[in-house]
Parts: C-alpha cells; structure tokens; sequence
C-alpha cells in the first residue's frame, strides 16, 4: 500500500511544478472574476432609458424610487390587469408590482417584464425598497425608545435629540429586511412563464460547466500520463515493482488531488480578488454603516451621502445583489455536490480515459475511443441549457439520475433546490457507477500497457476483460 | 546444483496463441542463466511471469525454495527490453522514485545511488532532465536503477541493446561482478557471442516450447562434429591426396605461404590419426578443433525444431 502513495506523490507533485498548472493557477480566477466583474460593468454601460411602471399599492414607496440616467420610474395608480395590459400596449420595460402586505411591514414584490430584467434593476429596486422598509422599521423604533424617555414627544422635527445616540445593535438586528422580488416574463400572448432567479441559473450553469470542463481536463491528464509511460516505455519497469491496478489508481488519485488543489486556489483566489475589487472600487463597496441606512428616511442630516447614494446604490446594486443572491443558496449542500460530483464524475470519466491511454500507442489514436466516451459529456453540456430553463421536468430527472450526465446536470439543478432522496440516489448510482468502470478500466488498463505495436479495435479490449491477470 | 529459481510446466494462453506450453527451467544459485529463442518464441512472457507482471495459466514457480509471491518483487532486479525512463523527470529524484518502488527506504537509496553515480561518474546528472541525456546515458542510469535494492535475482531481457562498445564492456563487467557478489541472473539476448562468453547455462524456448537446454559448455560438447582447423605449408598439391577417403575435406584455401584446411573426421577416428596422415607430407603450422559456436548451434537447432514441427503438421494433414 505504501507504494500507491508513492505513485500519488510522484503524479501530484510532478504535475503542481508545471510551468501549465502555475500558469492555470493564476489565470483560472482572473477569468472568474472577469465573469463576476464584467458583466455588472457592461450593464452599466448601456444607456438606453428603461421605462418602469411602479403600481405601489401600499403607498410606502411614492417616490422613493429616483430616475437616473438608466431607469424612468412612473408611477402609475390602476388595478394590476390594467397596468399589465399597459406594460404590453405601451411598450414598458417592466411593471413593478408591489402588493399590500396582509399583516405586517411590505416584503415582497412581482416584477413583470417581456423581456429578462436586468439584474442591476432588480438589485436596485431591492435595495430601495429594503432600505425604505429598513427606514420605516427604524422610525418605529426610535420614536419607542423616545417615548420612554418623554412619553409626550409625538414625531421627530425638532433635533434636541440625537438620534444616533439611541440606536443599538439590536434594533439594528431587528430591523434588517429582506425583500423577495419576483420576476414574471410575460409571453407572447400575455401569458406568464415564471422565470428563476438569474443567478440560481448562473450558479448552476458555472457549477455544470466548470465539471464538464474538470473532467475534461484532468480526464485528458490521465490519458496522457498512461500513454507518456507507454511510450517512453517505463512501464514495464514500474510494473515489476508495483501492480498495474495500483500504478492506474496511483495515477487517478493523483491528478484527482491536482484537480482539487486547483479547484480550491481557485475560490480562494477569486474570493480574494472579488474582495479586493471591491474594496478598491469606492462605487462597489457595501456600505452598511447605519448613518447611510436610515439617512433619507429619518432625514437625519448627512447630505453628503446622501447626495451620492442613489448613483452609489444602482452602481453598488449589482455587485450587491450577485453577493446577496449567492448567500441564498445552500453552501453546503452546493460545495458538498461539487467536491462530489467533480471527483466520481472525475473517477468515472478518469477510469475510461486511462483504459484508453493503455490500449493505445499514441495520443493521435485515441480518436476513435475518445469520441465515445465524450458523447455522454457534450450531451449533458447541451441538455443543460434545457435543464436551467426547466429544473424539476422529466428531462432534468432523468439526466440527473443517469451516471454519466449526473454529474454536470445535477450539479446546473442543485441552486434550484433537489430533493434529497434524487441526490442521494444519483449519488449512489454514480458510486456504484464509477467502481464498475475502475474495476473494467483496470483490466483493459494491465493488459494494453504491455501491448505495443498494434491497431486495438473495441472487440480487442472486450477480450482483454477477460485475460486472467 | 541447488537450483535458486525454477518454472515448473508453465504454460500461458493468449486469445489467439499460446505463448508458453509445458515450459520448465532451472536456474542455479549464483550463475548466469541465458534464455534463448527468436523473436516471438514466448521469452518475454516467460520474464514477465518470472516478475509477476502476468500470472501463468498453469504451472508454478518457486524463488529460492519458495513459492513466488508478490514479495519477491523487492528481490528481483528487471532490465526490461524495452526499457526508458520518465523524460520530463530528473535523473535523481527518477532514480529515488525507482528505488522507494522497489521497497528501499529514501536515506539508503541515496546513500547507494550516490555511490553508483560516482563509480559510473555520472553525478554531473542528477538535476538533470533525462530528455537532456543520451540514449547510452540513460541506459547507464537504467541500469542503475536496475540494480539498486541490491537484488538476488537479476532479470536482463536484452541488456546490450543501445549501448555502445564501451559500455557493453562495462555492462558485461557488472554483471560478472554481481555474479561474483552472490546475484543470480537470468538474461534473454540474441546475441550468442554473450552468451558464450557469460552464461553458464541456457534452454532455448522455440515457437512456445523449450528445445535445449543445459550448461553452455555441455551443449557445445554434444555439438562438436570432429572437425578440425589446420594450417599447413611445404606442400603445394591438393590435400584431399593426402587424406584417408573417410574424411571429408571441407574447405582448403591459399593463403601467401600458409595453406589453411578444414576436415571434418567420421566418428570413432581421433585427430592424432588426422595428425599422423598429414604430418609425413607436410609442415603443420596450427591445428585447432573447431567448436560450434552458440550461434551454429541456435541456427540449427531451431531451424531443426520448425522443420520437424512442420513436418509433422503436414504429417497430420
């Protein structure tokens, strides 16, 4: 057993020196955070001016919301099929759609559009209104904690108090809002097709491709390693020393530790650089400290944020509501998959890749064997755009659950929520899946390393299945 | 002779062949064991059975008195035909890998390759990758690495290939010395001059079968042929005038003063009755027996062993 570590060790460590992982290293996170950056930018840029129709029906956000060079917020006072029928006749951008809350404060509201709405608009109208709630929440609050101290006083305009002085961690705490925005497409014919979150699907579709792009990439590594060792020929005197089962599975976990210690100065990488963007950017920082919170509301004096603060929040909002977003799903369940899914879909695909490399002598013929075991990969790549548009139908199931899409589908599924008993039992066929395929991969494998010189057809390999060792 | 490693009836099927039937050898402790054959005979298989790279179909084999198992792979030093080393890797840390696979701990395999390295002088290596070496280079430090858990039993499939004449010198001096130092070794070439000079015996393995087999100077023996080798001058007119009608004149050729003859006696005639036939006409320079080398005897015998086999085919048919 010890000599598989030694195997392990050789393949991990002699793949973490190359100039190519290095290299991959570095530019892996500038290109994720280009994908977190950019795309709040290019926004930004657009400077076509969006008109939003605002059915406020509780009357709490009358002109909260400002026009900025982007967006023309209108405020219109009809019933909501009248207001939608006006979206579709008057060619709006959006209906913003707030309902009266049946109990308590306004946390919910329904976006409806024609076309997606974009994420910094959303953003924005999320942190006004929160900020608005937040505001009135506050008010409340303060207004309790005077009244102990002078039961007589009836609202704030004289400034005798300082208001500042009154507010605590805890009624911090208390007030925090959550505001939950719905965005309804409407189709065609006026009929709505609810559409996710862009981010669960952003997530999703980042998860699936950066599997597919895993197993591609660490899967072609193996093969390369096992046909490197065939054609320098070291292989045999590595086999009389360790078992060949030993010496593939040596160099499977090897590269499966390669891909993970990638994987893992990825985040912490691109986490870094997100935070530091963030930090050096005064536009994008979050700023969450209490004058800013409640200032337009309150109408506590602090002109000079509050002078910047809308062309701060629509900047800040789409980075904002990326993080806020992303908060919302489940991490552990998210990271756990991941980890998961990249090391048995890894296992899976490695297994195969490396039966090939053994049976044949160079890398230009491993056209004919690669092409079927991809098939199922490019598949899983292309249904998982239908997958992201309809999360819960049979396709996304059933793409799911067989061994070898699950992997990627799974993984575009799981910011949308799965149950846990399809997890479990995709995860437990992809297990039971990838120990197959080693147990095959290593019979093809000891028998194909010792082969040279020759053309291996399909029915070759099913015959070495069946050599005894 | 204590025999240190022996293959008991092995036999090895392939989908389409058999590579090995019914084939036994015995090795003896500390000699140089060559095992002989043409391309394709089953050699190779044979040596990956003897290294457990593959297990036989049938028979057994026994190291040492044991029965093999996977433990013997630290006792077994194998030089591969075909052989090579990982490029991008250097020489050093490859040689350490090797070494560790082999069971030896990190400290005594540098302690010992430091050793080699300097009695082959190649320290200059060390950090060097192995694409930046020769192919005679890297063969030194293969053969290294070959022998460096100080093994018992030493496996050479060809070891002189892509060496140049030095090295093949310094190689076959090793593997003297390693006799010498108590190593048995198994050696598969197709070069008989080695085997002549190394081997203390043979079994020659043909079409999957063993066709010979015994000490190198026995086989010899069996295959002399009472020819004999004379130079002669002083007399200018045929030799076959000369010679009894029984013996047969092989060859005869002029050289400037010295005439040179091959004559091949019927059995039961000794050479001192050749010598007292020409010695009344004649001057005699040199008179030497002519031997079969390894290489007559490999040529006929297997030629011999495919006719038969043929032979027996068409029998059959």
């Amino acid at each position: 057993m010890n000599k598989i570590f030694l195997v392990i060790k050789r393949e991990y460590l002699s793949r973490v020196q190359k100039k190519s992982f290095i290299v991959m290293t570095i530019l892996g996170p500038l290109l994720m955070a280009g994908l977190f950056i950019v795309p709040v930018y290019l926004a930004q840029m657009s400077d076509e001016m969006k008109k939003i129709d605002v059915l406020d029906e509780t009357g709490w956000f009358m002109n909260k919301f400002e026009n900025s060079s982007r967006f023309n917020f209108e405020y219109v006072v009809e019933d909501l099929e009248t207001a939608k029928e006006n979206l579709t006749t008057k060619k709006g951008y959006a209906l913003l759609y707030i309902p009266k809350p049946s109990a308590t404060v306004p946390s919910a509201a329904v976006i409806y559009s024609e076309k997606q709405v974009s994420i910094d608009l959303k953003g924005y109208i999320k942190t006004v209104m929160a900020k608005e709630v937040e505001n009135q929440k506050l008010g409340a609050e303060i207004l309790k904690e005077i009244r102990k101290v002078n039961p007589e006083y009836k609202s704030f305009g004289n400034d005798s108090i300082s208001k500042e002085s009154l507010i605590s961690e805890e009624i911090l705490k208390n007030i925090k809002t959550n505001i939950s925005l719905t965005s309804i497409q409407m189709g065609e014919e006026g009929k709505e097709a609810k559409s996710y979150t862009e981010v669960s699907m952003g997530v999703g579709m980042f998860a699936g491709i950066l599997i597919y792009f895993f197993i591609f990439l660490f899967g072609a590594q193996v093969m390369r390693g096992v046909i490197e060792e065939k054609v320098s020929r070291i292989v045999e005197v590595i086999v009389s020393s360790v078992k060949p089962f030993q010496l593939m599975m040596g160099k499977i976990v090897g590269v499966a530790l390669v891909g993970l210690t990638q994987f893992l100065l990825w985040v912490v990488l691109t986490l870094t650089i997100v935070t530091v963007f963030q930090t050096i950017m005064p536009g994008s920082v979050e700023k969450k400290s209490p004058t800013e919170v409640f200032s337009p509301g309150t109408r506590i004096p602090a002109e000079a944020s509050a002078v910047t603060e809308e062309a701060e929040a629509v900047s800040s909002s789409g980075m904002s509501v990326i993080s806020e977003a992303l908060g919302s799903i489940n991490y552990g369940i998210m990271i756990f998959s991941f980890i998961f899914y990249f090391l048995a879909g890894y296992l899976l695909y490695g297994a195969f890749f490396a039966a090939i490399g053994a049976a044949v002598d160079n890398e230009t013929d491993t056209q004919q064997f690669m092409m079927p075991v991809t098939i199922p990969l490019i598949l899983a790549i292309v249904m998982a755009q239908f997958v992201i548009n309809n999360p819960e139908g049979p396709v996304a199931f059933w793409f799911s659950i067989i061994p070898f899409t699950s992997p990627i589908i799974m993984m575009v599924r799981i910011p949308f929520g799965v149950p846990y008993w399809q997890l479990a039992l995709s995860m437990g066929l992809l297990t039971v899946t990838f120990i197959g395929a080693v147990w095959l991969a290593g019979r093809v494998y000891r028998t194909g390393i010792l082969m040279y010189g020759k053309k291996v057809t399909w029915g070759e390999m099913w015959k070495w299945l069946f050599y005894k060792a | 002779m204590e025999s240190y490693f022996s293959a008991q009836n092995i036999t090895k099927r392939y989908a389409h062949h058999t590579a090995l039937s019914g084939v036994s050898i015995e090795v003896p402790r500390q000699s140089i064991f060559g095992l002989l054959g043409p391309n394709g005979a089953g050699k190779t298989s044979l040596i990956r059975i003897i290294n457990q790279i593959t297990g036989p179909d049938e028979g057994e084999l026994f190291f040492n008195g044991e029965k093999l198992n996977p433990r013997h792979t630290e006792m077994i030093g194998y030089l591969p035909e075909e052989r090579g080393l990982y490029k991008k890797m250097k020489v050093g840390e490859q040689a350490l890998y090797l070494a560790q696979l082999k069971g030896v701990s990190r400290q005594d395999a540098l302690k010992k390759l430091r050793f080699w390295f300097e009695k082959f002088e190649i320290q200059a290596w060390w950090n060097k990758k192995v694409e930046e070496l020769s192919k005679g280079m890297q063969q030194k430090v293969q053969f290294i690495v070959t022998i460096i858990h100080d093994p018992s039993l030493l496996i050479f499939d060809e070891p002189f290939s892509g060496f140049d004449p030095i090295n093949v010198n310094l190689l076959k001096e090793e593997i003297l010395n390693l006799r010498k130092n108590g190593a048995t070794i198994i050696f598969s070439t197709h070069n008989m001059a080695s085997v002549e000079e190394l081997c203390d015996n043979i079994a020659l393995i043909n079409k999957s079968h063993k066709i010979l087999e015994g000490s190198v100077k026995a086989i010899r023996k069996t295959y002399k042929t009472n020819t004999f080798a004379i130079e002669y001058n002083q007399y200018t007119g045929p030799l076959r005038a000369i010679l009894p009608a029984s013996y047969e004149l092989l060859d005869e050729q002029q050289d400037d003063d010295l005439t040179k003859a091959t004559v091949r006696l019927p059995a039961g005639v000794s050479q001192n009755e050749l010598i007292s036939a020409l010695l009344p006409h004649i001057a005699l320079h040199s008179f030497v027996e002519i031997i079969p080398t390894m290489n007559d005897i490999f040529i006929e015998t297997v030629n011999k062993a495919t006719s038969d086999s043929t032979n027996s085919q068409n029998a059959l048919l």
